[in-house]
């Protein structure tokens, strides 16, 4: 059956069980666009090409499938390029489609020519620019196996027009891929007897879990290892949902704004068993001051992974469900209660630090309003956030009970990427309850994308936490810069009205009681809501604690002033218990 | 302590880019890099020089192996190997007497005469790199016009294995390397 390039494309992206595609038209695309609905696939028009790819991000993240994006040639292409690292830094597989001038053109400069396979190159995990229509099929089809193979990544496919527009005959590729992804490596034996022994003779052993967990969907496997071992786990922002938060074992957040439980606990221990994390440096704090005392074991698919940041005495470079098997299988059942007991120690001081335990008087402290938000929901919404403050205080406050349901931009950092990813998680999860936790500044950098919401019928709930400034750059100049608030303060548009001009309902809470009626609200509404919460710019309250101070050790965290007494009885904060 | 690497690569357009770029990004310090073709088309080949002192060459190997169009990458540095550098060189010929002598030292170092005119002559030498520098240190006196070297080619002696894994992979997707290899290539 003869065909188009445009035909194929959606004929491909049918056969790979793409459902959605976030993106829009422009003159180097809409050959492409021009026959969609006749395959059945749902075009989610967003207002800035930036979105799409992290709308494509989050619907991958939120359902372990790969999210589609498509753009126009040149400013369509290079507006995807934020979304794209952020998919590139946290190993999240989207393929991403954009049109490109025509073949006999390329290269002279022709309007919206922008060499965007060039420009994505360190950014995408591979990319093509296929120039022969018969190549086409299968270079679809290899772009998903590359997104979600092996450690998934963002793969781009650039289009010329008159490939869009040329004709042939349909052959569905069969057979291998013509990129197969590299076999996984099989675990070396007499690594595993180190790491064996290495578990076996610990006394203080602490297991580290990253994405790769979710990755590999090794959660189970991880329980049932940490048990068997007794052995606490601490997650990375990235790797929260991997291990039970109100598991007797779990110690929290790692790094930079993690839980003291969790820092204390990694320094000293005598054994750490890194599973699918990378050792990024808001984790380890002063690399050469991290858990000098600990034997390091790192099991990663990515072998550049392994010694790139901490030297590691033992590496399993393969499949982590296959190495949690193999090492599970051997070790011996192991009981650590002194080390369980120093640790319930950390976990009793750290709680007298907490901010849950400060009742607010006439303000509203942000971890408050996450608690209300977790405790409303009961901890089983899936959660977006913005980047800065607002991030750090919904990954603390937000006890992650299964996987994908917290999502974050981690290693790129992409403010803006907070209401878009919501709506790709949102369409990802129709059933599920999507919160966007942003910050002020973050949200204007997408907050075009509530006309996307109204199209969509989306019911995503905004909790927007309003400190009128740039939080944690300001954070930082309070307690680095001398308190000199260079460009971090923020004129702010009346968010409330501004969303009642896009049709969205919307709630304003400046205090406690305000918050839970906001909160309650929001969710008995059918349709996209948001909840502005106005909190103070200074205070204690109002900074991100614990801090580990940038080049310190994760044991010269900064703590809030602790209160005197002993912490009321309630959920431990972090845990969800 | 120079390392040696072989990448054996698909030859795809933009591959060269690809490994160029992964050196940039991660800040390897490359003493060298050659590419070229293989006895099998869709194959080409790259020997990459690395200044252990400088750069990793464990941390090069790990990352050219993340690229999809690396089918293998190896470190030959403690295999017995060939290791060749080329050279051609134009030398300034004064008069008669400079011309013997040009050409003696070209002899005695196995070197080829392929281009002489009346005042200059072009000699190609290939060999190991220290055999090339002190060939140029002979001929310095009598002033070197010009110099091109390609870098270290490499191959390791006397194993009769034909390709590793990824490769045949490679091939097999690829109809095989009788049939004239990739789709890919033009």
């Amino acid at each position: 059956m003869r065909k188009t390039g445009a035909e194929i494309v959606w004929e491909m992206l049918r056969r790979e069980g793409v459902e959605v595609v976030f993106g829009i038209p422009g003159g180097g695309i809409m050959h492409t666009y021009h026959p969609r609905r006749d395959y059945g696939i749902h075009h989610v028009l967003v207002r800035h090409e930036q979105s799409a790819a992290h709308a494509a991000d989050g619907y991958a993240r939120a359902s372990g499938r790969v999210g589609v994006a498509i753009a126009t040639s040149g400013p369509g292409a290079t507006n995807l390029v934020t979304g794209i690292a952020t998919a590139m830094m946290d190993s999240s597989p989207i393929v991403c489609i954009t049109g490109q001038v025509g073949t006999p053109v390329l290269g002279t400069d022709a309007f919206q020519e922008a060499d965007i396979t060039g420009i994505t190159l360190p950014i995408t995990k591979h990319n093509f620019l296929v120039t022969e229509i018969d190549e086409l099929a299968g270079t679809i089809r290899d772009a998903f196996e590359i997104a979600r193979s092996g450690r998934p990544g963002p793969v781009l496919i650039d289009l010329p027009s008159d490939v869009q527009m040329a004709e042939a005959e349909f052959i569905a590729p069969v057979g291998p891929t013509t990129y197969a992804p590299r076999p996984a490596p099989t675990l070396d034996s007499n690594a595993l007897d180190r790491a064996t022994r290495l578990i076996d003779r610990a006394h203080r052993p602490v297991i580290l879990a990253g994405r790769g967990v979710l990755l590999s969907r090794t959660g189970d496997e991880l329980a049932a290892f940490a048990e068997k071992t007794d052995t606490p786990v601490a997650v990375t922002l990235l790797g929260k949902g991997a291990f039970s938060p109100s598991h007797r074992l779990f110690l929290g957040m790692m790094g930079m704004h993690g839980h003291p439980t969790a820092n204390y606990a990694i320094q000293e221990a005598d054994l750490l068993i890194a599973l699918g994390m990378r050792f990024d440096d808001r984790v380890t704090g002063n690399p050469s001051a991290y858990a000098v005392q600990a034997r390091k074991i790192h099991v990663d698919i990515d072998e550049a992974e392994i010694d790139k940041v901490i030297a590691t005495d033992v590496a399993l470079h393969g499949d982590l469900r296959s190495a949690l098997a193999m090492i599970g299988s051997r070790v011996r059942t192991a009981s650590h209660d002194a080390w369980i007991e120093r640790i319930e120690e950390w976990r009793g001081n750290a709680a007298r630090h907490d901010a849950l335990h400060r009742v607010p008087a006439a303000d509203l402290p942000a971890p408050h309003i996450i608690d209300e938000i977790y405790a409303a929901t009961e901890g089983d919404a899936v959660i977006v956030t913005d980047v800065g403050q607002n991030q750090m205080w919904a990954a603390q406050y937000y006890a992650t009970k299964s996987a994908r349901a917290f999502l974050s931009s981690g290693g790129l950092g992409a403010m803006g990427f907070g209401l878009p990813a919501a709506i790709g998680a949102q369409i990802a999860r129709p059933d599920d309850e999507v919160w966007a936790i942003v910050g002020d500044g973050g949200f204007q950098m997408s907050l075009h994308e509530l006309a996307t919401l109204v199209q969509e019928r989306l019911p995503v709930r905004i909790a927007l936490i309003n400190n009128r400034c740039l939080g944690m750059v300001r954070q930082w100049q309070t307690m680095f810069y001398d308190r000199r608030y260079e460009a971090t303060d923020l004129w702010n548009p009346d968010f409330v009205r501004l969303a009642g001009a896009y049709g969205i309902e919307a709630y304003r809470a400046t205090d406690l009681d305000g918050a839970r009626a906001g909160i309650a609200e929001a969710r008995s509404v059918r349709g996209p809501v948001l909840i502005e919460f106005e909190v103070a710019r200074d205070g204690e309250l109002s900074d991100v604690y614990p801090m580990v101070p940038r080049g310190a050790a994760l044991d010269e965290m900064i703590h809030r002033t602790p209160v005197a007494a002993a912490p009321v009885a309630g959920r431990l904060p972090w845990t969800g218990r | 302590m120079d390392r040696t690497l072989i990448a054996t690569v698909a030859d795809r357009p933009g591959v060269l880019n690809r490994v160029a770029s992964l050196f940039r990004r991660r800040a390897f310090n490359i003493e060298s890099l050659t590419v070229g073709h293989t006895e099998r088309s869709g194959i080409s080949r790259m020997t990459i020089v690395v200044d252990s002192r400088r750069t990793d060459a464990v941390k090069v190997a790990q990352n050219l192996r993340k690229l999809v169009d690396v089918l293998d990458v190896e470190d030959i540095t403690e295999r017995p190997s060939v290791l060749h550098d080329l050279a051609l060189i134009k030398i300034r010929i004064r008069d008669l007497a400079a011309r013997s002598e040009v050409l003696r030292i070209a002899e005695s170092f196995q070197a080829r005469l392929v281009d002489m005119c009346s005042r200059t002559a072009v000699i190609e030498i290939a060999g190991s790199e220290g055999k090339i520098d002190t060939m140029v240190e002979a001929l310095r006196g009598h002033g070197i016009l010009e110099m091109v070297r390609t870098g270290r080619v490499a191959m390791v002696r006397g194993v009769l294995e034909r390709g590793t894994d990824p490769v045949s992979l490679f091939d097999a997707q690829n109809g095989g390397p009788e049939e004239g290899g990739s789709k890919w290539q033009r």
